[in-house]
């Protein structure tokens, strides 16, 4: 297994490249003056220079690029043009709120689709499934936009029992982690739904069965392992979904993580800090997809990439 | 509940006949009434008015991502799968780099760059949505390819355009009907968070995403202003899901 984890993270190495390098064209290929968009279009011309100049804009772009990613591998950013701080540690000061939001939309999204699809899953064609199904529907289509301004409508101002914003104790993670999961929740209740589904007609199931075992025993022990595989697959596409869409519910409840500290520098033109930001997510990405890759052989050994 | 977002879309601004744009100062967050059905905004705009010009911006949004991504992706993958080996892996490479990239980040950071505005807003989705169906298409034409019926019409001399045109478009038709409805529900979803954020339609243009961010500051006073646009998005996007859905099992039946 660690052998197998060290060969994941040597494979990991171009693709963070690649990553990194489109990070960089999206910044400096894109059409559009970051310096006349930063200073408007009346700027007296020798601010515009000495702006390029500061940015290193007035360097040739194999220069940039190269110092780019010669400062990526030392871990230095750049400076942040509106806050006067490294990008590096801006990335590292809020980049803690995002993940705990993000694992907390992972936690709540679990928990609220094992159920669901058990209940769907072994009862198919029943009332249960009619139901956990149809809230299934509901959750992906209500979207986050929506459901955040809706969850504080109803638990904060309402029935004032959690926190209204911003980020402290548990109270206050409910409500975003909410916003985030539940979407992911409804996808992965219907996969492990389907997936139940899919097993149920299974030959070891019958084996299961006729040894005496009860549906459910049989179920949960024999048949949620193999239903599982789709699920993990789902869980690691969605996950990176995840990620970005804590962008949006920072921004609902001023949760003070990286979609902030991004949206904030795309609102300020802080060209340095946007490519921090958007690079910090692409790469957290990756490295989400890898882990989920390395999940799979875990639940199911007969795909362990060799 | 597509007819009902194609109607409002279509003839909605012809039966709700109030400016989406025209301020009313004296209507500011009036109750629903008969003059306004779902009541005014923070401006005493008709929300109602707004909300049928969002589903005209939302479905124009939409469509044009769609139609767009499909062309490019399209064009793409069956090139890539048409032409084969080097060439071929040279460009799934090139879509592998850009889905190592969070589709919703991308569009993010493009429309951050470009600007915000319509015709922005359209390629950074389309950015964010082409390389599903390069993929889709080129396993679909790698596959179909294969086919007897094909590999019959090709030992028949068939000329390779009539192949394309004849033969295999036909096959692509379904799954890729069957990805684009579920395409269009995804694009209103990212469309309208991006506009949220402030990066697509610009105020005071009607869009869902940025009404809702807009309704946000009022909710205590006006919780509809919140809710029409919440709602709405929720419907259409429930609608393209469940057609999907259909779609594929129609498919799905069928072979």
């Amino acid at each position: 297994m660690t052998h197998q984890i060290l060969r994941r993270l040597l494979a990991l190495l171009p693709v963070a490249l690649s990553v990194a390098t489109l990070t960089f064209a999206l910044i400096h290929l894109v059409p559009g003056d970051p310096v006349s968009a930063m200073l408007g279009d009346y700027a007296a011309p020798a601010d515009v220079v000495r702006m390029r100049h500061y940015l290193k804009l007035d360097l040739p772009l194999w220069k940039q690029y190269a110092d780019f990613i010669f400062g990526l591998a030392h871990g230095d950013l750049g400076q942040s043009i509106s806050q006067h701080a490294p990008v590096a540690r801006l990335i590292r000061e809020h980049y803690p709120a995002t993940l705990e939001l993000a694992g907390a939309g992972l936690f709540v999204a679990i928990i609220i689709a094992f159920p669901l699809g058990l209940i769907a899953g072994a009862n198919a064609g029943g009332p249960g499934d009619a139901a956990a199904m149809g809230f299934a529907i509901l959750g992906i289509s209500v979207p986050h936009i929506y459901l955040g301004p809706l969850l504080m409508i109803v638990f904060s101002l309402d029935l004032g029992w959690l926190p209204l914003t911003g980020r402290g104790g548990l109270a206050h993670l409910v409500l975003p982690a909410l916003t985030m999961g539940t979407a992911l929740a409804a996808i992965l209740a219907r996969m492990l739904r389907q997936g139940l589904v899919r097993v149920s007609s299974a030959d070891y199931m019958r084996t299961a069965r006729s040894k005496g075992l009860s549906r459910s025993a049989a179920l949960i022990h024999h048949g949620l392992r193999n239903a599982l595989t789709p699920v993990i697959t789902l869980l690691g596409l969605e996950a990176g979904a995840l990620l970005t869409g804590s962008i949006v519910t920072e921004m609902i409840f001023s949760w003070p993580g990286l979609g902030r500290l991004l949206m904030s520098a795309i609102n300020n033109r802080d060209y340095p800090l946007v490519e921090g930001c958007v690079l910090t997510f692409a790469l957290s990405y990756v490295v989400v997809n890898m882990i989920t890759d390395l999940l799979y052989g875990a639940v199911d050994p007969r795909i362990r990439l060799d | 509940m597509i007819a009902l977002l194609l109607l409002s879309a279509g003839i909605g601004p012809f039966v709700v006949r109030a400016n989406p744009l025209a301020v009313d100062l004296s209507q500011v967050f009036a109750a629903p009434s008969t003059a306004h059905w779902l009541g005014c905004d923070s401006l005493g705009r008709d929300l109602l008015a707004r909300i049928v010009w969002g589903a005209r911006l939302s479905l124009g949004v939409s469509t044009a991502v769609v139609a767009l991504s499909l062309a490019a992706g399209g064009l793409i993958g069956g090139a890539a799968a048409l032409a084969g080996g080097r060439i071929d892996g040279l460009i799934m490479r090139a879509v592998d780099i850009v889905m190592a990239f969070p589709g919703f980040l991308l569009a993010i950071a493009l429309a951050a760059i470009l600007g915000p505005g319509l015709i922005d807003l359209v390629i950074a989705l389309t950015a964010m949505g082409w390389t599903g169906y390069a993929r889709l298409v080129r396993g679909e034409v790698l596959s179909l390819r294969e086919r007897e019926y094909v590999e019959a019409a090709r030992a028949l001399g068939a000329p390779p355009r009539r192949l394309l045109f004849h033969h295999l478009m036909p096959g692509l038709a379904g799954p890729l009907a069957v990805q684009t409805t579920l395409g269009i529900g995804g694009i209103i979803v990212a469309e309208s968070a991006l506009s949220f954020l402030g990066l697509g339609a610009r105020p005071p243009a009607p869009s869902w995403g940025n009404m809702l961010d807009a309704g946000r500051a009022f909710i205590l006073v006006a919780p509809l202003l919140t809710t029409a646009p919440g709602v709405a998005i929720g419907l259409s996007v429930l609608g393209f899901n469940l057609l999907g859905d259909g779609l594929a099992q129609l498919i799905g039946q069928r072979h």
